[in-house]
């Protein structure tokens, strides 16, 4: 076992005491936003997969994170499905919309991909008012949340913490085996150059359109989540600004990490409720500023800070590794100046 | 027919004020590589500038041109402060800070004039003019006209001047400018400025059409990203004459197709925009996108 790999399994062990522990600890309120956490974080989780690992910009996420999200309420309230059996159909209903926008994926090349989920996400909100017949239009929809079972000793927003929670370490492990994997190495091969992924017998076409099924699949879980937990679905719940919340949430948690999405999570649920007492705009100024500020100086989000710091705490090697490979990248700063400093001047 | 007519009139200024949006859009794009999906949210910006020294007792004439000087430099700044740290850096990173961008400029401007609709003046009369037994709206003509006036300067000074030379040198090959002594960096920003100037006219002209909120060039932008994919993103041209097919596109659909409506008309560029793509991606006049390895 590596000194990386250990470290990601603490971490992860960590992170699940917390999690465990955070219901006993609160009150019901704050219980909630710590769900609600959580459906963010699957849904933030499935968005990196496709920003961070793939390197391919979705503005649209918020749309599947609707899509999920009507697709358990409008189950629930029309058709009286068992909330929990709406999941996978919400999962599976966004993992075939995520291939039919991905399908002219040769194309959506760099940025058209931002441009076409850019048009989605504007639209999305029309749409649902559209067919109200459906969706309930502005007004939305009322959900009956899922009951705690007589045989579990919980209150409500503990039992449904519970269940979010479930399900979100499934996800994770999930994508956590994905990106470990044959996948996740064609993902980095296409981030980092799609000739040479395509040279090297990458199936560009089919990774893309897989790599955007996969998130929309991940935002769709999310949304179907948030309903149970919130209770309720209305049009204004899903416009740019949850979409933006998302691209947002990767940047601050680390692009192509894992355990980012949390702390990602984190960020946009707390960050709008704190702000909004000062100004209706302030989350919005935030969201922007964090967004350019953590390209300038923050490239790897929370998770990389969380990295350096783990490794230069924990191991002597890692102490002499990175002194190593900062004397090393000072040197060769040193010997590289002379030439291209010429060429530039 | 007459309503054909007008919807066809009216279909072609609605479009000239996407093609100059979209006009902005290409200039970055050409000069530097980079989309700005902060376009429409500076433009809105200028136009709340306009407004504000409207507000200030300036006639509106005068108030829109302090306004397109204003955004010159803010354009300029931009360009110096935010994106000329991330020159030559990957498109993740770049579309990631223009975003920020967008989110920044729009919630900034909630903060500064509030979330309220406003009202903003045309400069031109509201009147109409008769062309062949129907009545044509005079603002109409003017957008048309002057969006034309725009183009013709436009290409004048990408074609005349030295500093024009310089920014399609750049936009051609950076390196190669900079070996023959183009200050690319000045460059490029000249090329964010004159963007925003015109994406700034094209707020001035649209925001009487509609009304002026912090949200209200969200979906201008999205007519303006189809007209530049439909004309080919790399052509100036392309956007404008882009920008007419949408904006008459737009206009015929919601009249004359009952299920789109005014609801739904923001169907129509996504539409168009996945129909070019898979068809032709390079768009009616842009240059195909050739990789070297």
């Amino acid at each position: 076992m590596t000194g990386d790999r250990r470290l990601k399994l603490g971490g992860f062990a960590v992170v699940l005491v917390i999690a465990l522990a955070l219901p006993f600890l609160f009150g019901a309120y704050q219980v909630g936003q710590f769900t609600l956490v959580l459906c963010y974080a699957i849904a933030v989780l499935g968005l990196n997969l496709l920003v961070g690992y793939g390197g391919l910009i979705s503005l649209g996420h918020g749309a599947f994170f609707a899509l999920g999200a009507y697709t358990s309420a409008i189950l629930i309230d029309k058709a009286d499905v068992a909330p929990l059996a709406t999941v996978p159909v919400a999962a599976a209903v966004c993992f075939a919309a995520g291939l039919l926008l991905g399908l002219p994926a040769l194309r959506i090349r760099g940025l058209y991909l931002a441009l076409v989920t850019l048009a989605v996400a504007i639209a999305v909100p029309q749409l649902i008012k559209r067919f109200d017949a459906l969706t309930g239009g502005t007004q939305g929809l009322n959900v009956p949340r899922p009951t705690t079972p007589s045989w579990v000793p919980l209150a409500d927003d503990q039992f449904l913490y519970f269940l979010t929670l479930a399900f979100a370490i499934v996800m994770f492990v999930l994508a956590a085996n994905l990106v470990r994997g044959r996948i996740g190495r064609a993902l980095a091969a296409m981030r980092e150059s799609e000739a040479a992924a395509k040279a090297t017998g990458v199936n560009l076409a089919r990774l893309k359109t897989g790599a955007f099924a996969v998130s929309a699949l991940y935002a769709g879980v999310g949304g179907s989540l948030y309903v149970f937990s919130i209770g309720f679905v209305a049009p204004e719940s899903f416009t740019l600004t949850i979409s933006f919340a998302f691209l947002a949430a990767v940047v601050v948690g680390g692009l192509g990490t894992i355990g980012g999405a949390i702390f990602g999570a984190l960020f946009i649920e707390f960050v709008p409720v704190y702000a909004s007492d000062v100004n209706e705009a302030l989350a919005g100024v935030i969201y922007g500023a964090v967004l350019i500020a953590f390209m300038f100086a923050l490239r790897d989000g929370v998770m990389g800070l969380l990295r350096q710091i783990a490794q230069a705490l924990t191991t002597k090697e890692g102490r002499d590794e990175r002194e190593t490979a900062v004397r090393l990248a000072g040197g060769d700063r040193r010997r590289g100046a002379a030439p291209s400093g010429g060429m530039r001047a | 027919m007459e309503r054909l007519i007008q919807t066809l009139v009216d279909g072609v200024a609605t479009g000239s004020l996407y093609g100059a949006l979209a006009l902005a859009v290409v200039l970055i794009f050409r000069t530097s590589g980079i989309v700005n999906f902060a376009q429409g949210e500076m433009a809105m910006f200028s136009t709340f500038v306009a407004w504000g020294l409207l507000e200030a007792g300036l006639p509106v004439g005068l108030a829109i041109l302090a306004t397109l000087g204003l955004s010159l430099l803010g354009g300029m700044v931009i360009e110096r402060v935010l994106m000329r740290p991330f020159e030559g850096g990957d498109h993740l990173t770049l579309a990631i800070v223009t975003l920020g961008l967008f989110i920044l400029v729009n919630s900034g401007a909630g903060w500064i004039w509030g979330f309220e609709n406003r009202s903003f003046p045309s400069i031109f009369p509201d009147d109409t003019i008769g062309v062949g037994g129907v009545d044509v709206p005079l603002e109409s003509v003017g957008i048309v006209v002057l969006l034309l006036a725009v183009v013709g300067v436009l290409y004048l000074f990408f074609q005349r001047t030295k500093l024009g030379l310089a920014l399609r040198a750049v936009s051609v090959n950076p390196e190669s400018s900079r070996l023959s002594g183009i200050s690319v960096g000045r460059t490029l920003m000249v090329g964010w400025g004159i963007a925003a100037l015109v994406g700034a006219l094209a707020g001035a002209l649209i925001a009487p059409r509609l009304f002026l909120d912090v949200n209200f060039m969200g979906g201008v932008l999205i007519y303006s990203f189809a007209a530049a994919t439909l004309g080919g993103f790399d052509s100036p041209l392309g956007a404008i004459v882009g920008g007419w097919i949408i904006g008459v596109t737009e206009d015929l659909a919601t009249t004359y197709v009952d299920f789109i409506g005014s609801d739904l008309k923001i169907l129509v560029p996504l539409v168009i925009i996945l129909v070019v793509l898979l068809v032709r991606p390079a768009g009616l006049f842009g240059t195909r996108e050739v990789t070297r390895v």
